[in-house]
């Protein structure tokens, strides 16, 4: 089996003004509906309490809101899970309160609902824990994204093939975080993880297809560089496809069987997967065209040495 | 002719049967068992063993075997009623035994002979409680501040220096970092500089006379106040130890995570309100004269105290023998005026240094001026749950309190906060200070987060973790061969000797495996099959280009290389800052994904080239490879 026998030959450059309005589109799209709706960040991030409890009927969640809320707590989240006796109680941090009085008035306004209820043990992070962790996560992303813009300076002899690069990965961490905005999947210190993982391993067919441009122009300077771009990038198509779509296989394993404490840890690898492969196909490369590649900007021109005539 | 090293193929069969070794152990799986160890953490021998299988025996519990293993008895059972009956014919042992459920690797004892043992599964996989605790290291320093600001205010008074008052001092940052003591303007503040530093030699002292109010400060050093909260830190850590360890919890950690925080993870443990209430409780010291107009032997056989006294008894000697002590009412000081203790070396041999706060100091004082040469105790309080039969045969807990003298010695000066105790060999003054110190916590620490893992949860998140691990390596297997037909079988191969060795590393470093960890090594498959998606598709480019199959082969892995390396360093690069800032189960997705970098380009380069150059490589001319 083979899906690209036959050597392709896609104009990736003369359509590549599609591609960015496209790119263009999804940012644009996923930064604005970052700011619409908040990411549903996890009590990893907010700090806060989340408790199970299960009635021994059906639990009534507006009724459990409401004493709740007489209770003193503000804006508390309660959500039916499982069965229709079990509920989710999520509530915002409250800095002076310890685990043990939060568990107080949670049990003592859940029992006010009804005595029967059982509670689960309870989950608390404090709020200076919560703030800690966020700030962690966006030095950890900053730090990588930083890291893998001075790799990608060093690596290549052109700043023009440096920032395409940077371009194209840019859209892995704006894709997934206006991912996590749109589908409000809980965003937890495990997506964060995967979203580091994503963006440096979605980076390598860039620097594959980038090699390859080195290649062919190595092979024969005069060519226009449209032509070697377009080479490239078909050259290497199937080796691009074929690494992605083995790793989507057991990252689609993840995502099925994985359970829903690896769901938004396996929902980030799909869509950075699919983001760094679209992105290094089309915008890569395309970029490096517009900021005016050539064959000299990879290998500077041997200056022949002019031997002066004597007099 | 396709050429592999002799030397490479071996290094290659070595480290894959290295590899196997090591991994070996986590595919047995586990038996239920129950751990036996000792509630003061002294290592168990084959005497205790014979003593547990001989109660298990005269209660009539079934259990399948029992060995010594790092100092605890292992006993392992074949189900849970059985590990359940045999963890309560244990427990009516009681006394030094604390026992504890457990699932004890099922390998043969080869395996743990040699030290080889399966990755510690994380507590997202096998439920249990994480507690995270923030120690007030800046209480701990206001109190070593409290003790040398009644230091001052001695020396100062002995040197007949007047001066106004003493105070701790907040630094830059905001909290206390040094005493501050003021003077009437016009006196000799050099000279009162002189004698504060005699008093207390290693701070910075700074004189300020130009504002109102002229002053001496003393400020601690960076280094000691480092210093100062790593003591604080450590000192919790060790009193935590002790009492996680008397809960009767397999493996627990205590870790210290980052500057001021503690990290408590105890596996199996769901009931939060009882754990903290032992993690937090006060052990108390009690220093108390000892009352010597009574006889105490006497008293204890009457089993009362004379009015005005109490009866305590010493800690166990050799023989088990606690010798009776009768002690005054009044406590001269309690647990929580130790500021420290420490051992030292005194011209009458090994001793305890003690300081306490400057409010126990003036109590000390007077009580040393007024009964010079009569003994002192120290008292250690403890309380803890214990567990017993009732009459009924049913096991219960109860609180109980447990009082002992810990140290009994004659008042040979007077002193106020800071004394020795001595005459005690070096291993006692070791045990005493700290027994001293154990009971107590250095600073104040409260739990900024609490996380409960249900088992059922635990066990859930194994299944899930493990199914999509063999289901997506399957499909992923079956995707190989069929696009790569006998490439592909080796690449399968390949990537599953990628899983054992990468097992093995983990099981080396002792790693706990966490959810994410399980998911590391699942992602680690699926793109460490890039490596020889890089190679084969170089491969098939080649063969297109009309090169003779072998020649293929070897310009694949040659000209692969540099493709694979760059694939893999941004990635690396990822999983460094996870690691560093990472903690708990992301830095063991991070370790995961690291490791995993590795071992896929060793074993996509070496191995997977040393299994078809034995499958192409022979002298016969190949035409065809079975690539596709």
């Amino acid at each position: 089996m083979e899906f690209f026998h036959k050597s392709t030959s896609f104009p990736f450059m003369a359509t590549r003004r599609v591609w960015y309005v496209l790119s263009a589109l999804l940012i644009v799209g996923s930064i604005v509906m970052f700011f619409l709706r908040d990411l549903n960040l996890s009590v990893d991030f907010t700090g806060g309490t989340t408790v199970e409890a299960t009635y021994p009927g059906t639990a009534d969640v507006e009724k459990v809101r409401g004493a709740l809320e007489t209770a003193g707590f503000k804006e508390p989240t309660v959500q039916a899970f499982g069965s229709a006796s079990d509920i989710a109680v999520r509530l915002a941090p409250e800095p002076d309160q310890s685990a043990d009085q939060v568990r107080a008035r949670v049990q003592e306004a859940l029992r006010n609902v009804d005595p029967g209820v059982e509670m689960k043990p309870l989950e608390f992070v404090g709020p200076q824990v919560g703030d800690e962790l966020r700030n962690a996560a966006i030095t950890a992303l900053s730090v990588t994204m930083v890291a893998v813009f001075l790799y990608l300076f060093l690596r290549f002899h052109t700043w023009r093939l440096s920032l395409g690069a940077i371009l194209a990965v840019l859209h892995d961490p704006i894709l997934i975080i206006g991912w996590f905005a749109l589908s409000q999947t809980p965003f937890d210190l495990a997506v964060v993880a995967a979203l580091l993982a994503v963006v440096g391993y979605s980076l390598n067919d860039t620097i594959i297809v980038f090699d390859r441009i080195r290649e062919r122009f190595e092979a024969n300077r005069r060519l226009d560089p449209r032509l070697v771009l377009d080479q490239s990038i078909n050259q290497t198509l199937s080796r691009t496809i074929m690494t992605k779509v083995t790793t989507l296989i057991v990252v689609v394993a993840l995502l099925l069987l994985g359970g829903p404490a690896l769901r938004g840890f396996s929902e980030a690898l799909v869509i950075g997967i699919i983001a760094g492969t679209y992105s290094s196909i089309y915008i890569s490369s395309s970029a490096a065209l517009d900021f005016g590649l050539k064959c000299e900007h990879v290998f500077p021109p041997v200056r022949s040495r002019e031997v002066d005539s004597l007099p | 002719m396709l050429e592999f090293a002799r030397w490479k193929y071996i290094l290659v069969a070595c480290v894959m049967l290295l590899a196997l070794v090591f991994a070996a152990p986590n595919f047995f799986g586990d038996d239920l068992a129950v751990q036996v160890a000792a509630r003061d953490r002294s290592p168990l021998d084959a005497t205790s063993q014979a003593a547990v299988e001989a109660q298990l025996q005269a209660n009539g519990a079934a259990f399948k075997r029992a060995y010594l293993d790092e100092g605890r008895v292992m006993v392992l059972f074949d189900d849970v009623t059985q590990q359940l009956a045999g963890r309560d014919a244990i427990d009516r042992i009681g006394g030094n035994y604390v026992s504890a459920l457990a699932n004890a690797p099922r390998a043969p004892n080869i395996f743990r002979k040699l030290g080889l043992r399966p990755m510690p599964l994380g507590l997202d996989l096998r439920g249990g409680l994480y507690l995270l605790y923030e120690v007030d290291v800046n209480d701990a320093i206001s109190q070593l501040l409290d003790s040398y600001d009644q230091d001052f205010r001695r020396a100062l008074n002995a040197a007949n220096i007047s001066f106004s008052d003493t105070a701790l001092h907040p630094g830059p940052e905001g909290f206390n970092d040094g005493v501050r003591v003021t003077f009437a303007t016009g006196g000799d503040l050099e000279a009162a500089r002189d004698v504060l530093r005699k008093a207390v030699p290693d701070m910075n002292f700074t004189i300020e006379t130009g504002g109102p109010v002229p002053y001496v400060d003393a400020t601690l050093t960076d280094a000691q106040i480092k210093e100062r909260q790593r003591l604080a830190i450590e000192q919790n850590m060790i009193t935590l130890r002790n009492r996680v360890n008397e809960m009767g919890v397999t493996e627990p950690e205590v870790r210290q995570q980052g500057l001021d925080r503690i990290a408590v993870s105890l596996p199996g443990v769901t009931n939060s309100a009882e754990v903290k209430d032992i993690l937090g409780k006060v052990a108390t010291l009690e220093f108390r004269l000892t009352d010597t107009q009574n006889n105490a032997v006497e008293a204890a056989q009457r089993g009362r105290a004379p009015l005005g006294s109490r009866l305590d008894f010493h800690r166990p000697d050799a023989t088990g023998y606690r010798q009776p002590t009768l002690l005054k009412r009044e406590i001269i000081a309690r647990g929580a005026d130790l500021v420290d203790a420490t051992t030292t070396m005194t011209q009458e041999g090994p001793a305890v240094a003690i300081r306490l706060s400057s409010k126990a100091g003036d109590e000390m004082l007077r009580i040393t001026q007024a009964n010079l040469s009569k003994p002192m105790a120290v008292v250690l309080i403890e309380k803890r749950t214990e567990k017993y039969t009732d009459k009924d045969g049913a096991i219960q807990t109860r609180d109980v309190t447990d009082r002992q003298v810990i140290s009994e010695a004659t008042i040979r000066g007077v002193f106020s906060n800071q004394f020795n105790i001595t005459g005690l060999g070096q291993n006692e003054a070791r045990e005493l200070a700290l027994l001293m110190r154990s009971g107590q916590l250095a600073a104040k620490m409260v739990p900024v987060s609490e996380r409960p893992v249900g088992p059922s949860l635990g066990r859930e998140n194994i299944k899930s973790g493990v199914t999509a691990l063999l289901i997506g390596s399957a499909g992923l297997f079956v995707f190989m061969i069929l696009y790569y037909h006998l490439f592909g079988v080796v690449a399968s191969g390949v990537l599953l000797s990628n899983v054992v060795l990468l097992t093995a590393l983990l099981s080396l470093l002792k790693a706990s495996l966490s959810l994410p960890g399980i998911a590391g090594i699942l992602l680690t498959v699926g793109m460490a099959v890039d490596a020889n998606v890089i190679i084969y598709e170089r491969i098939r480019e080649e063969l297109r280009n009309g090169v003779s199959p072998q020649t293929a082969i070897r310009a694949g892995f040659e000209k692969a290389w540099s493709a694979i390396w760059d694939s893999n360093v941004t990635t690396f690069i990822a999983g460094l800052v996870l690691w560093v800032l990472g903690t708990g189960p992301i830095r063991n997705f991070a370790i995961v994904l690291m490791l995993g970098i590795l071992t896929s380009m060793f074993t996509a380069m070496w191995g997977s080239r040393a299994v078809l150059t034995l499958i192409y490589g022979g002298r016969h001319k190949t035409t065809r490879l079975s690539i596709g």
